[in-house]
């Protein structure tokens, strides 16, 4: 038996159907993937990422610390609450892991993934020497995420119930993307995985089932990390093991944006190696990722060879779309190739490039 | 729970065989098996007039999940497949047993039936995996 979320029980009254993450037992779907996917894109749904790792980081040197530990460099959040995604790279300028960090009343706090969570925590704590600052793991807390166009007034409806949570929902209908606020011991921010618009939540697990079942009787449906997958990858996000890990240079995995180089004496962990891999990418020797889209019939998946122009390259995510109708996928792939054919279970078919980002706020976004 | 109808035969790659008074079977996939599979998106089915032998990998069934060869449980000459499913392959999710069905073929031996599981059997086997 893995770990269990707060809402365990929760996901199995719902009819889920469980499966292992990462050591956890956590539901795939509740029945059919492609109805959640498609709850998501034109209602709401509410997914529990509970098994996801909170970090708290407070002290003098937090801000300091953190601009050493990013590549994304936590001073341009200017109030707070406010949210940045960076990736955490190691020496050789490959990524440990993606993440993303909060601006708190007390310093900062990053969640990071589940499956990484050991080497991560490893990774912050030797690295935080000679700095003043405390790095508190949060096991106590749930993480909801409620994404879809009516996600955040089916919250606010919730909130408003009776005197139940210490919640002002004024507070929330003001959040701009990519920001949050604290109401007591909740934290309710715009950030998520899906391209659509919606909050994640991360309180206290005692409250969560409560909140889960008034969040259902409010019309959210719950969604598996099945659709989880489907969603994000609609929507061009990458997912770590998968599109990036240790041997990937964030440059080779679209996440060129998501490296502060400004200021230039910004001494981050693995500056030295992303420098390199920025001149290989000017050399043309950095291989890239892509949006690859099959308007035939047949699925892109992970793993499968992409046959180039200029040369071979691989399958990372790849998936049905059930907005789109028709397979997508991400792949890294040598630069200035202009024609690739995918090898899908040994027959060779061809796939179009395109930006890798497909689908935001329910619509096809590529041209 | 899934169904297992109790007039059919089944092979342990979990395909659902249904012979009629004129050696005629149709073949598909068990519940256990599209519930297995997930959401079914694509579906590519063999020609008719092709000879099949049980056990060749006949049609491809692509889920949300996987792509999963499906074998022929019997051997025979295919009469007819299911064209529908080209364009609604989540009728093999809906109903399985009815309009999910992949392809019709003529037995050439119907001994190879004694070689499937009853329903009882195949309970057990689904069970054991």
């Amino acid at each position: 038996m893995g770990q269990h979320t707060p809402l365990y029980q929760k996901h199995l009254d719902a009819g889920a159907k469980m499966v292992d993450f990462a050591g956890w037992d956590m539901p795939i779907n509740y029945g059919s993937q492609i109805e959640e996917h498609q709850r998501v894109r034109s209602t709401a749904g509410v997914f529990d990422v509970s098994h996801m790792t909170v970090v708290d980081i407070s002290g003098d040197d937090a801000k300091a610390y953190l601009r050493k530990l990013l590549a994304n460099d936590v001073d341009k959040l200017d109030a707070e609450g406010r949210a940045l995604y960076s990736a955490m790279l190691n020496e050789n300028g490959g990524v440990i892991d993606d993440l993303i960090v909060y601006r708190m009343s007390f310093g900062y706090r990053i969640v990071v993934n589940c499956a990484t969570r050991t080497k991560d925590l490893a990774w912050m704590n030797s690295h935080s020497t000679g700095f003043d600052v405390a790095l508190v793991e949060k096991p106590g807390l749930a993480i909801l995420a409620v994404h879809g166009p009516q996600s955040r007034e089916k919250v606010c409806v919730v909130l408003d119930q009776g005197q139940l949570y210490p919640v002002k929902t004024a507070a929330i209908k003001l959040l701009a993307n990519f920001s949050g606020v604290e109401l007591g011991n909740w934290f309710i921010a715009r950030t998520g995985y899906t391209g659509e618009k919606g909050l994640e939540l991360i309180f206290p697990e005692k409250e969560a089932p409560a909140f889960w079942d008034k969040l259902l009787a409010a019309g959210v449906h719950p969604i598996g990390l099945g659709a989880r997958d489907s969603l994000r990858l609609e929507a061009g996000m990458n997912l770590y093991g998968h599109d990036m890990d240790e041997e990937i240079s964030p440059l080779a995995a679209n996440m060129e944006q998501t490296i502060a180089w400004q200021p230039e004496d910004r001494d981050f962990i693995g500056r030295s190696a992303a420098v390199r891999h920025r001149a290989e990418q000017a050399a043309g020797s950095m291989p890239r990722l892509v949006g690859l889209v099959l308007e035939q019939r047949g699925v892109l998946r992970e793993g499968q060879r992409i046959l180039c122009d200029n040369g071979e390259g691989i399958i990372t995510s790849g998936g049905f779309s059930p907005t789109l109708k028709h397979s997508i996928a991400l792949a890294r792939i040598p630069v200035n190739s202009h024609s690739c054919q995918a090898d899908i279970r040994g027959r060779l078919t061809p796939v179009r490039i395109v930006k890798p980002n497909f689908v935001r706020f329910g619509k096809k976004v590529f041209e | 729970m899934s169904t297992v109808p109790d007039n059919l035969r089944y092979a342990s790659t979990h395909e659902w065989v249904q012979v009629d008074d004129d050696g005629i079977a149709t073949i598909g996939i068990s519940d256990h098996a599209q519930n297995a599979l997930g959401d079914i998106v694509f579906i590519e089915l063999p020609e008719a007039g092709a000879m099949v032998n049980s056990k060749d990998e006949v049609a491809v069934v692509e889920s949300v999940k996987a792509a999963s060869d499906i074998y022929s449980p019997v051997s025979g000459e295919i009469l007819e497949v299911n064209e529908a499913l080209l364009d609604a392959a989540e009728t093999i999710n809906l109903a399985p047993y009815v309009g999910g069905w992949f392809y019709k073929l003529k037995l050439i031996d119907a001994s190879e039936l004694d070689k499937l599981m009853d329903a009882d059997a195949y309970v057990e086997h689904c069970d054991a995996e």
